[in-house]
């Protein structure tokens, strides 16, 4: 299975944006495995930051997570005040209390501007987003979260064999 | 393993205690059937919670899912209430495996229904069918893809 669309200017990107290695994460913020795959990829990126490029699209398990949807806007939110990545960091760091309410106090955790906070999170590009990469995912073959891309191949196992992959 | 182009048995079976489903009544639609091991599977990799969450793309090629494994319909009935899902599983129960076997899909070492999957088109010829490793959850990407092509033909 390979990634159907391609890491682009739009994506959230972390590392070292002119690597040669991409590595693209499909997420959900309230799936205790993405939780658990946080601190090592968090691990991963401060040791091999400068050899990688590291994406993060949501794919959101509505359904089965109440609060995935939402807190996926919360991040994309967060993007607009160009803190994507601190939201992102703030949500996996407290999953366990993830519940709407929550999701203003960690905005204020990470220094968002509130009032644009909760005008942001009404606007319909942010779902369209969202939308659009849990579209990209499934025509691409995610099966489950979290979901690993390598070099636009996916990569058949969790954070820790990405990590050993690494260490290779 | 039944192949594109062939006529899809027919078969009935319980999709809830007290309701149960005949194939044949959904000509005029599309139709995927999931055949799958075994309830209960670890959550969020779970296929029939995949699909789940992937109804609303079916929905567009006006297909029906259904998913079906040995389990019972009181099973069925539990785990579909426990991950919320709004698509019906069906029971291939009694006989056990019965229709798996029909559709050339049953692990008769593990008495399982294997990873299997079938779109079958609205003359009820199925025109597209996939066998998966077992332990591999298939995605949602191939099942798309077919009833792409269904729409194009």
């Amino acid at each position: 299975m390979s990634l159907k669309i391609a890491v682009s200017q739009s994506d959230h990107v972390q590392g070292n944006l002119n690597a040669g290695l991409t590595i693209v994460e499909y997420g959900d913020y309230q799936c205790p495995y993405c939780g658990a795959a946080y601190p090592v990829l968090k691990k991963l990126m401060k040791e091999y930051g400068q050899q990688l490029k590291f994406v993060f699209r949501n794919f959101p398990l509505s359904e089965m997570h109440e609060y995935a949807l939402a807190a996926a806007i919360a991040a994309e939110a967060a993007g607009l005040q160009n803190k994507f990545w601190q939201m992102h960091d703030a949500i996996y760091e407290n999953q366990e209390q993830l519940n709407e309410q929550y999701l203003f106090t960690l905005a204020e955790k990470v220094g968002l501007d509130i009032q644009q906070f909760k005008a942001d999170i009404r606007r319909a590009e942010l779902t369209d987003r969202i939308e659009a990469d849990f579209q990209g995912g499934i025509m691409s073959g995610v099966n489950g979260t979290p979901s690993f891309y390598v070099n636009a191949k996916k990569f058949e196992g969790g954070a820790e064999d990405l990590y050993q992959l690494l260490g290779e | 393993m039944l192949l594109e182009n062939t006529v899809a048995p027919d078969f009935t079976l319980f999709a809830t205690p007290d309701q149960k489903i005949t194939l044949s009544e959904f000509k005029g639609k599309n139709v995927i059937l999931a055949f799958y091991p075994a309830d209960w599977s670890p959550v969020c990799s779970d296929q029939m919670a995949l699909y789940n969450e992937v109804r609303q793309y079916f929905k567009q090629y006006d297909a029906e899912l259904f998913g079906i494994s040995v389990d019972s319909k009181w099973c069925h009935l539990a785990f579909s209430q426990s991950r919320s899902l709004h698509f019906p599983l069906l029971a291939d129960f009694e006989p056990k495996g019965a229709v798996a076997q029909q559709f050339g899909v049953y692990d008769d070492q593990e008495g399982e229904c294997k990873r299997a999957l079938f779109v079958i088109d609205k003359e009820g010829i199925i025109q597209w069918s996939y066998l998966s490793p077992t332990a591999i959850n298939p995605g949602a990407d191939g099942i798309l893809a077919a009833l792409s092509n269904l729409k194009t033909k």
